[in-house]
């Protein structure tokens, strides 16, 4: 329990650091959000309006940058985070709401089958070693060395078309109105295939390299000599003794890659022009919209903060070691 | 007259397949009788781990059984060869009547599950029928008797001692009162103190459960303080077998002396240490003859030529012995093979 409570201190000390980092950011890059706002109203704006968007976007020329400080973690609570230049006067909020739920499901979904798939292949790869599952090596690590928007690239061109089952970029059927109906959702999916095998296939081959390596490692330990002297079933030394070590540093990988979910697919998303958060990002930095910028960054180091928090909980329920006596 | 439990007969191990292999075990035939502890003694790399592993079909790859067979007498019912046995029969022959402690205490344990998990599981493997309560139960009552108190259960390996696992693990290994217990240097990884505590308590199970204990050591010492009869081994043969007292107060391979004379005696006078010079042959090149003959005092032209074979010697009239030497008063009455 300590232990846990030293971590979140811990969490909580980095989502604070993390949050200054992002509030001090843009006031140190040259030119400010608003001359570009300005920029992008060529001009045709009065001097109270330009006045007003400094004050609207926190960057009051008058109020000191400690008071800005404190002003803006009231807007962080209460999930403020300023307007949208693209979409402007969308509140970056809410299109980080809309946009949050697309990736968190594909990625989100692609990354745990990813997970299952490339453990379990890991698994029985580590444990047959020099089967032929064997051959399975080089195949996977000459998937694993491409890039994802690459094959994504490759996947569009060879795949996708006019006429062709997989539509090549969107998140559903332009007509549609997103809501729980079937036919929305039957598009959804349809549009989210190929991404999904695009990450799948790029990500699946890491997760058996390092599950069978392991396996590899830890079938030559003692405890599985005796487990076999034992005279327990094969598939309860696997399972049971093997692959429940050899899991511990692939636990770690997972939660990591949770936490990259939301950022770390920003190419996928660009390349299927997928409505995902990766997506906003790249048309932020293509519209200098800083707010935006900010927004998706904040996303992306919450969720890996909460990651790493769910990988040491994982740790802590997985493995006695590093649970602390008392 | 005793009954033979384990018989090894013209065992042979092999690392690797084809010219290239090595010949870690060569021609062993060894009996372990019932209720006796057998000592298994010689220098790191005499192939004497090689053939625990081998007669338990546990040997990891590339090594290989090449021939030989284990015959086991079970209490009641027919004997039967273990190398003959399919793998499910093998996964029930495993521990219900041969059991192993293993050299690394502290490796022995899975470090994810609790000692009761890892107690209760062979149960559970093998007594299928038998109740929850019922293997906690039993795995209590042996834990007990290796002296780990009842709620010691629910602690992980890494919260045991090294002694405390080893228990443990000599625990997990009497839990289904198997005929045969092999040690493979279970006290190595231990202190002094340590190590007569659990020989001690070793004996005083044996007494009570009746079984029997085939005994892997380089401590030569050791074996002749609690084994009953004592087989050395060298470059994977077996080169002397004799009871404990016998070799102990007159060992008649030259190689036995040598080890006897490395190890400073637990009891009895004091004597000068000597150790063997020369190193364990290479077994990519074992030497003609008689494997000990480049290091042997005594060796001379014959030694070099022909590999002496293991029987009684002619010079004494007793069966309970037999060496593999060529020196005059060694050689055994009926040369086999």
């Amino acid at each position: 329990m300590k232990f846990l409570l030293q971590r979140l201190a811990f969490y909580v000390f980095t989502a604070w650091a993390a949050l200054t980092i992002n509030f001090f950011i843009p006031r140190l890059i040259p030119g400010d959000p608003v001359t570009s706002l300005i920029n992008k109203f060529q001009g045709q704006m009065s001097t109270e309006a330009i006045n007003s968007l400094y004050v609207l976007f926190g960057l009051d020329k008058n109020a000191s940058l400690w008071s800005q400080y404190v002003d803006y973690w009231g807007q962080v609570f209460h999930g403020d985070l300023g307007l949208s230049f693209t979409f402007f006067p969308t509140p970056v909020a809410d299109i980080l709401k809309q946009s949050l739920p697309w990736t968190i499901a594909l990625v989100g979904i692609t990354t745990f089958a990813s997970f299952m798939i490339g453990t379990s292949l890991g698994v029985i790869a580590g444990w047959r070693r020099g089967s032929i599952m064997d051959g399975l090596l080089p195949v996977t690590t000459f998937l694993s060395s491409i890039p994802y928007f690459w094959l994504g690239l490759l996947a569009i061109t060879l795949l996708a078309g006019p006429n062709s089952f997989f539509p090549s970029s969107g998140g559903y059927e332009p007509g549609l109105v997103p809501g729980w109906t079937g036919s929305f959702i039957g598009s959804a999916i349809q549009h989210s295939l190929l991404p999904a095998l695009t990450i799948l296939i790029s990500s699946v081959s890491g997760w058996i390299l390092t599950m069978r390596n392991m396996m590899v490692t830890v079938a030559s330990e003692d405890y599985i000599t005796v487990a076999h002297a034992k005279g327990l079933s094969e598939r309860r030394v696997m399972v049971s003794y093997a692959a429940r070590n050899a899991l511990l540093p692939n636990v770690s990988g997972f939660a990591l890659s949770l936490g990259f979910i939301v950022g770390g697919t920003l190419l996928v998303e660009i390349v299927f022009s997928y409505p995902g958060i990766g997506y906003n990002l790249f048309q932020a930095v293509g519209a200098k919209d800083y707010p935006l910028m900010q927004g998706v960054f904040l996303v992306i180091t919450l969720s890996v903060l909460v990651a790493n928090l769910l990988a040491d909980v994982a740790y802590l329920l997985l493995d006695p070691r590093t649970r602390k006596e008392g | 007259m005793k009954t033979p439990v384990l018989e090894i007969k013209n065992f042979h191990v092999d690392y690797g397949l084809g010219p290239e292999a090595v010949q870690a075990v060569r021609d062993v035939t060894l009996t372990l009788h019932r209720g006796e502890v057998l000592g298994l003694a010689g220098e790191s790399g005499s192939g004497k781990s090689t053939l625990a592993y081998g007669v338990t079909r546990l040997l990891p790859p590339p090594g290989v059984i090449s021939g030989g067979s284990v015959v086991y007498h079970p209490p009641t019912g027919d004997s039967y060869d273990v190398m003959a046995l399919t793998d499910a029969e093998l996964r029930k022959f495993r521990w219900a009547e041969t059991s192993i402690v293993f050299q690394g205490a502290m490796n022995s344990l899975n470090p994810v599950h609790k000692i009761s998990t890892q107690m209760i599981d062979v149960i559970r493997a093998h007594e299928p029928q038998l109740s929850a309560s019922a293997r906690i139960a039993r795995a209590q009552e042996m834990l007990k008797l290796v002296g780990i108190s009842a709620d010691r259960m629910d602690a992980y390996p890494h919260q045991l001692s090294g002694g405390m696992r080893q228990r443990v693990m000599i625990g997990m290994a009497l839990v289904l009162e198997p005929q045969v217990v092999i040690m493979d240097e279970p006290t190595t990884a231990l202190d002094v103190v340590m190590q007569s505590q659990i020989l001690a308590q070793l004996v005083e199970l044996r007494e009570r459960l009746g079984f029997s204990v085939l005994f892997i050591t380089h401590d030569l010492s050791l074996l002749v303080e609690f084994s009953d009869r004592i087989a050395i081994m060298y470059g994977g043969r077996i080169v002397e077998q004799a009871r404990s007292v016998d070799l102990y107060k007159d060992s008649l391979h030259p190689y036995s002396e040598g080890l006897l004379k490395s190890f400073p005696a637990l009891r009895g006078e004091r004597r000068e240490l000597a150790g063997i010079p020369g190193s364990p042959p290479d077994l990519r090149g074992m030497p003609t003859g008689c494997s000990f003959h480049p290091r042997c005092p005594q060796a001379f032209e014959r030694c070099s030529a022909e590999i002496p074979v293991l029987g009684v010697p002619a010079a004494r009239n007793d069966p309970t012995r037999s060496v593999a030497c060529w020196l005059p008063g060694r050689v055994p009455v009926v040369q086999k093979g």
